[in-house]
C-alpha cells in the first residue's frame, strides 16, 4: 500500500527507492511526537447522546480492558436504527448527495490537517514505522475518502426499456444500518475503506474497531463530528470480537455487516448473519497469495518487490506474497539475493526514520508466528536467515526466509501474518498454475515476467481477486479489492465497492402508451 | 476531556443564516489581458476593445483584442501542455480532480468579487449572480472534480483468444466559445469536464463579458494548473471565434450561443480538420400548463421561466401553452405577477430584472414586441423600453398569441412572455414539437399519465415536470434538433471530452 504510494509521496522513482526508508525518502515527513497524547478513548455514542462510559484497551501499556459488552452495543444499535428507519425525513436522509460528498471531502481535509498526529498515534498503537504510517496509511486514507466523496452524486440508477406499456427505473438506495468490523493491521485505512462507500451512498454506520488498535479510529470519530456529519450517522464502538463484534453480526436491526479479518472469524460472521436477520455480508479475509517469478523477469525488481510483498507491515497483510514460486533456472540466484535483502532489513524502534520493520502487534501474534517458524524447521524447510525473536523485549521478530519449501508444509498452506518468507521452486507454467491455485484462499497473486503472453495467460488463470503483474501491493481507491474462494465475499473500493452498500429498487409505472 | 480542534459541541457546524452578501463597490478590474501559459499577454496586433456596464452604458475598461495570431500562440501552449510526458499528461487522475476541487475553493473564496464583476459586465442582479451563477460554478467544479478518477474504460468479452479493453483518453486541445448570458457558468460547464478528462483548453469568452473569465484565469494559475492547460483569448467572433473553429490543431470545439453562429462553427470545424463539435444553441421552449395543474406554481414557474436573467436564457419559457379552461385565469395572474416585477439597478437587493446586455439585443427585442402588436397578439402589459433609462425593457406579456406569429416562432431573448391557448393533449404535443428547436420543455399537471406521456412525446433534450430551470451538475443538458449537438453536464458530458481507444491483444494459443 503501498510502495507505489510511498514512493510517489516521497518523490522518488521506483528504481531509486530500493530502500524505502532511506534518509532521502523521509525528508518530506514531519518529525513525529513519539508519545502522542490520547484524547479519545471512549465510545463515540456520545454523538447520539447515549453517553456510556468505556475505555480503550491500550496495547503494550498493560492498560485497562475495555468494558464494552454485547448488551450495550445492542442499545447503541437500537438507537441508530431508530434514527435511520423511523425518521425518513432526517437531515441525513434529506441531504443532497453532493453535500454528503462535501462532508466526506471535509473529513479528508481534517485528517490531512491532523496527519502528523494521526500517523504518530497509529504507530504508537500498532507498531508500524511512523514513516509508513505517514506516507502510506495516511496518504491512502485521505485519497480513499476523497475518491468516495466524488461518488456520492454519481452512483446512477438506470431507466430500463422494459416490455409492454410500462416505464421502469431503478433507484440506488442506502441499505440502512451498516455494521463494520475492522482489523488492527491498517486501522485507519481499513476504517476509511469502510466509511467511504457506506457514507457516500447514504448509510449509517456502527463500527467496531480492533481491540488492539482503537485509538486512531476514535480520534477520527471526533473529526467526523467536527466535519459536521449529523449525530448518529457514524458510531464507533471499541471492544472485543466475542462481545461487540458478535452483537453487531447477530443484531436484528443491522442491515449489513462488513468484516475484515481472519477467515476463521469470517465464518462466524456469516453464520451469525444467516441465523439472525439474513443481513447482507461482505468479507475481506485471509490469503496465502502466490507470487510467481518467471525466469525472464527483471531480477533486481522481482527480488525487491517479493521482499516488499512479504515483509511490508511486519508481514501483517492479508495479501502478503507468502508463497514465492520461483522458476528453477533462477531459483538459486533469487534465493541468495532475497536472503541478502532480508538480512539487511532494519528492525527496530518504529519512530526511528531508518526503521523498516517494527514489532508484531501483540503477544498472541508473536507466539503464533514463532510457532510457524518452528513448524517450518521441523517439516524440513531450509532456514536461510532469521528464525527467532529480534530483541529481548517487545514483539520483534527477525526477518526470516525459508528455502526448499514444499506445498504440503504448514508454512506453505497457512497464513502466517508475520515476517516469514516461503520460497518454492517450479519448472513449468502449467505446473505453477496448478500449485498456485491449490489453496482455499484466493485474495491476490503476482507475476513477474517480461513476456506479454505469459502475463496475459497467468492473469486469466490465477484464481485471485487481484493479480499484480511486475508489481505488488499496488492499491488505488479506484480499483476493487477482494477475494475469490475463502478469502472473502464481495469487493471493496472502486465503483464495485458501492454495490455492497446499496439496495436496488425497481420502480415500474403503467403508462398509457409506450414509445421508444 | 481536551478537544484539540474546537468542534462545536452538538456536532453541527454553525448554520445561522448570514446577512445577504453585498457587492464590492468600485471594484477595480485587475485582469484584462490575454491569458496564455499562465501568463498575461498583450494582443499581437496591439489592439484593445472596451467592455461596458449595461446598466449605465459606461465603459468599464479596455481589454486586449486577440486575433488569429493570438489564438495560434494559445494553441501552441495548449499543445505543449498536452505533450506525452508533460506534467499534465503524467498527473494522476485523482490529482486532476484535486486541482478542480481547489479551484472551486478559490472561486468560493472570491465569490463576492466574481459576482460583482459578473453584474458589472452583464447587468444581471447581483444576488442572482451570487446565488445562482456562482453557486452553479462551484457545484459544477466540485462535481467534475469527483469524476476525474472515475472515467472508466471497459474490458470486453470479444470473440477469439484475445484480450480486449478500452481506454478513455482525453481528446487533446479543446476550443471553448462561451456566451454573455451566463459568462462564468457557461465557461465552467466547458472547463470542468474538459479538465477532468485531462484535456487542455483554449477559451474565447464573449466580447460583451470577458472579465470573469479572465479573473478565473488568475485563479487557475494560483491553484497550480500547469502552464498551457487553460488559455483564454479575448476578442470577437469573426476573428478569435473563427480562428478557433477552423484551427487545424484544435481537436474539439464546444460552443454555446445562437443557432446561427452554431452553424458557422460546425461548418468551420468540418472544413478544417473535422474537429469534434458540441453545440448548445437556441430554443423556443414550450411550457405546457394543463387544466389540472397547481395554478399558483405554474404561474410562478412560467413567469420565472421566461423573465429570469432578463429573458436572456436559451431555456426561456417563450411559448406558454395553457389549456383553455384555465387560460383567462392564467393570463390574469401572470400579468399581475409581471406588473410587480422590480426592474432597476442590478446592485439593488430588491431588483429582479436589470438591463439587456447591449443595444443590439435591446433593439431586436423591441422589434419583436412591435411585431407582436402588429400581428394581432394582445399586449397585456409592458411592451416598450423603460422611459428614463438606457437598456431596460418593461416586462411584457402577450396573450392570444398564435403559432404563426414571429413572437411564437423566433427566439426573443428578452423579457417577453407569449401565452398561447390549447384544447387537448395531442394538439399541444404537435404544436409544441412543431419547431426547429428542441432544447427544453416543461409540463404542469398533477396527472401521472399526462406527465409521463408528455415527458416521452416532447422533442426536447430536457423535460421539466412541475418545475422550471431545474438544472444540476449531475444531470445532462443539451438540445434535440437545431438546439444543439451533444450534451453538457452529468456523466454524459464526459463522452464529449474523451476519445475511446480499443486495445486488442492476441494471446498465444499454445497456452490453451
Amino acid at each position: 500500500m503501498l510502495r507505489a504510494a510511498a514512493l510517489a509521496a516521497s518523490g522518488l522513482g521506483p528504481r531509486l527507492g530500493r530502500r524505502l526508508l532511506s534518509a532521502a525518502s523521509t525528508q518530506a515527513v514531519p518529525a513525529p511526537n513519539p508519545q502522542p497524547e490520547v484524547f479519545y478513548n471512549k465510545l463515540s455514542w456520545k454523538l447520539i447522546r447515549v453517553c456510556l462510559a468505556g475505555a480503550a484497551a491500550k496495547r503494550r501499556d498493560s492498560g485497562y480492558p475495555t468494558t464494552t459488552s454485547g448488551p450495550l452495543v445492542a442499545r447503541c444499535i437500537r438507537s441508530v436504527f431508530i434514527i435511520t428507519h423511523t425518521d425518513l425525513g432526517s437531515p441525513w436522509r434529506r441531504m443532497d448527495a453532493s453535500d454528503r460528498g462535501q462532508l466526506l471531502n471535509r473529513l479528508a481535509d481534517l485528517i490531512e490537517r491532523d496527519r502528523t498526529y494521526l500517523a504518530a498515534l497509529e504507530t504508537l498503537d500498532n507498531g508500524k514505522p511512523y514513516v509508513i504510517s505517514y506516507l502510506v496509511d495516511l496518504n491512502m486514507v485521505i485519497k480513499c475518502l476523497r475518491y468516495h466523496a466524488g461518488w456520492a452524486d454519481k452512483y446512477h440508477g438506470k431507466t430500463i426499456p422494459i416490455d409492454g406499456d410500462f416505464f421502469s427505473y431503478t433507484r440506488h438506495e442506502p441499505v440502512g444500518v451498516c455494521g463494520q468490523i475492522i482489523p488492527w493491521n491498517f486501522p485507519l485505512l481499513m476504517q476509511a475503506w469502510k466509511l467511504g462507500p457506506a457514507l457516500a451512498t447514504g448509510n449509517v454506520v456502527v463500527m467496531k474497531v480492533a481491540e488492539q488498535t482503537p485509538l486512531t479510529a476514535l480520534y477520527v470519530a471526533n473529526l467526523i463530528k467536527e466535519a459536521g456529519f449529523p449525530p448518529g450517522v457514524v458510531n464507533i464502538v471499541p471492544g472485543f470480537g466475542p462481545t461487540a463484534g458478535a452483537a453487531i453480526a447477530s443484531h436484528m436491526d443491522v442491515d449489513k455487516v462488513a468484516f475484515t479479518g481472519s477467515t476463521e472469524v469470517g465464518h462466524l460472521i456469516q453464520v451469525a448473519a444467516g441465523s439472525s436477520n439474513l443481513k447482507r455480508v461482505t468479507l475481506e479475509l485471509g490469503g496465502k497469495s502466490p507470487n510467481i517469478i518467471m525466469s525472464d523477469a527483471d531480477m533486481d525488481w522481482a527480488v525487491e518487490q517479493a521482499h516488499f510483498a512479504l515483509f511490508f507491515n511486519q508481514g501483517q497483510c492479508c495479501c502478503a506474497g507468502s508463497r514465492v514460486f520461483v522458476q528453477e533456472d533462477v531459483y538459486s540466484e533469487f534465493l541468495e539475493r532475497s536472503v541478502a535483502r532480508a538480512k539487511s532489513r532494519v528492525v527496530g524502534n518504529p519512530f526511528d526514520s531508518q526503521t523498516e520493520q517494527g514489532p508484531q502487534v501483540d503477544e498472541a501474534q508473536f507466539k503464533k508466528i514463532l510457532g510457524y517458524i518452528q513448524s517450518g524447521k521441523q517439516e524440513g524447510a531450509k532456514l536461510l536467515c532469521g528464525g527467532g525473536a529480534a530483541a529481548d523485549r517487545g514483539y520483534f521478530i527477525q526477518p526470516t526466509v525459508f528455502g526448499d519449501v514444499q506445498d504440503g508444509m504448514t508454512i506453505a498452506k497457512e497464513e502466517i501474518f508475520g515476517p516469514v518468507m516461503q520460497v518454492l521452486k517450479f519448472k513449468t507454467i502449467e505446473e505453477v498454475v496448478g500449485r498456485a491455485n491449490n489453496s482455499k484462499y484466493g485474495l491476490a497473486a503476482a507475476v513477474f515476467t517480461k513476456d506479454l503472453d505469459k502475463a496475459n495467460y497467468l492473469s486469466q488463470v490465477l484464481q485471485a481477486g487481484t493479480v499484480w503483474i511486475n508489481c505488488y501491493d499496488v492499491f488505488g481507491a479506484q480499483s476493487p479489492f477482494g477475494g475469490y474462494k475463502m478469502s472473502g465475499n464481495g469487493r471493496e473500493l472502486g465503483e464495485y465497492g458501492l454495490q455492497a452498500y446499496t439496495e436496488v429498487k425497481t420502480v415500474t409505472i403503467k403508462v398509457p402508451q409506450k414509445n421508444s | 476531556m481536551a478537544t484539540t480542534n474546537g468542534a462545536v459541541e452538538n456536532g453541527q457546524p454553525d448554520r445561522k443564516p448570514s446577512a445577504l452578501p453585498r457587492p464590492i463597490r468600485n471594484l477595480e478590474v485587475k485582469f484584462n489581458k490575454i491569458f496564455i501559459n499562465n501568463e498575461w499577454h498583450e494582443s499581437k496586433s496591439g489592439k484593445k476593445f472596451a467592455t461596458y456596464n449595461p446598466s449605465t452604458v459606461e465603459k468599464i475598461c479596455e481589454v486586449e483584442e486577440g486575433d488569429k495570431p493570438d489564438v495560434d500562440k494559445a494553441v501552441e501552449a495548449a499543445q505543449a501542455a498536452f505533450q506525452r510526458g508533460s506534467p499534465w499528461r503524467r498527473m494522476d487522475a485523482l490529482s486532476r480532480g484535486r486541482l478542480l476541487h481547489q479551484l472551486a475553493d478559490l472561486v468560493e473564496r472570491d465569490r463576492t468579487i466574481l459576482a460583482t464583476l459578473e453584474t458589472m459586465d452583464t447587468g444581471k442582479p447581483f444576488l442572482h449572480a451570487f446565488f445562482i451563477d456562482l453557486e452553479g460554478c462551484i457545484k459544477t467544479l466540485r462535481y467534475f472534480a469527483g469524476w476525474a478518477d472515475k472515467i472508466q474504460g471497459r474490458t470486453i468479452p470479444t470473440d477469439d483468444n484475445v484480450v480486449c479493453f478500452t481506454r478513455h483518453e482525453p481528446i487533446g486541445v479543446c476550443g471553448a466559445i462561451t456566451p454573455w448570458n451566463f459568462p462564468l457558468l457557461m465557461l465552467v460547464w466547458k472547463l470542468a469536464p474538459a479538465l477532468c478528462c485531462g484535456n487542455t483548453v483554449v477559451v474565447k469568452p464573449a466580447e460583451q463579458t470577458p472579465l470573469t473569465a479572465l479573473y478565473l484565469g488568475s485563479l487557475i494559475k494560483e491553484v497550480g494548473f500547469p502552464p498551457g492547460v487553460v488559455n483564454i483569448v479575448t476578442g470577437f467572433g469573426p476573428t478569435v471565434g473563427a480562428a478557433i473553429s477552423s484551427h487545424p490543431q484544435i481537436d474539439k470545439i464546444a460552443f454555446t450561443g445562437s443557432t446561427e453562429v452554431g452553424k458557422l462553427v460546425k461548418e468551420a470545424a468540418s472544413r478544417s480538420n473535422l474537429k469534434r463539435v458540441t453545440l448548445e444553441l437556441g430554443g423556443k421552449n414550450p411550457c405546457i400548463v394543463c387544466a389540472d395543474a397547481d395554478l399558483d406554481l405554474a404561474v410562478e414557474c412560467a413567469h420565472q421561466g421566461v423573465f429570469f436573467n432578463q429573458g436572456q436564457c436559451c431555456t426561456a419559457a417563450s411559448r406558454v401553452f395553457v389549456e383553455e379552461q384555465i387560460y383567462a385565469e392564467f393570463v390574469r395572474r401572470s400579468v399581475e405577477y409581471t406588473k410587480k416585477r422590480p426592474v432597476g439597478d442590478p446592485f439593488d437587493a430588491k431588483t429582479e430584472q436589470g438591463p439587456q446586455i447591449d443595444q443590439k439585443q435591446f433593439d431586436k427585442i423591441l422589434d419583436l414586441i412591435e411585431s407582436g402588436k402588429k400581428e394581432g397578439a394582445k399586449l397585456e402589459c409592458g411592451g416598450s423600453a423603460m422611459e428614463d433609462r438606457g437598456l431596460f425593457i418593461k416586462p411584457t406579456v402577450f396573450s392570444e398569441v398564435t403559432d404563426n406569429m414571429r413572437i411564437a416562432k423566433e427566439e426573443i431573448f428578452g423579457p417577453v412572455q407569449p401565452i398561447l391557448k390549447f384544447k387537448n393533449i395531442e394538439e399541444v404535443i404537435k404544436r409544441a414539437n412543431s419547431t426547429e428547436y428542441g432544447l427544453t420543455a416543461a409540463v404542469f399537471t398533477k396527472n401521472l399519465d399526462k406527465a409521463l406521456k408528455l415527458a416521452s412525446a416532447l422533442e426536447s433534450g430536457t423535460v421539466w415536470i412541475n418545475c422550471y430551470n431545474a438544472i444540476y451538475a449531475q444531470a445532462p443538458f443539451g438540445g434535440f434538433k437545431m438546439s444543439g449537438n451533444g450534451r453538457e453536464l452529468g456523466e454524459y458530458a464526459l463522452s464529449e471530452y474523451t476519445e475511446v481507444k480499443t486495445i486488442t491483444i492476441k494471446l498465444d494459443d499454445k497456452n490453451h
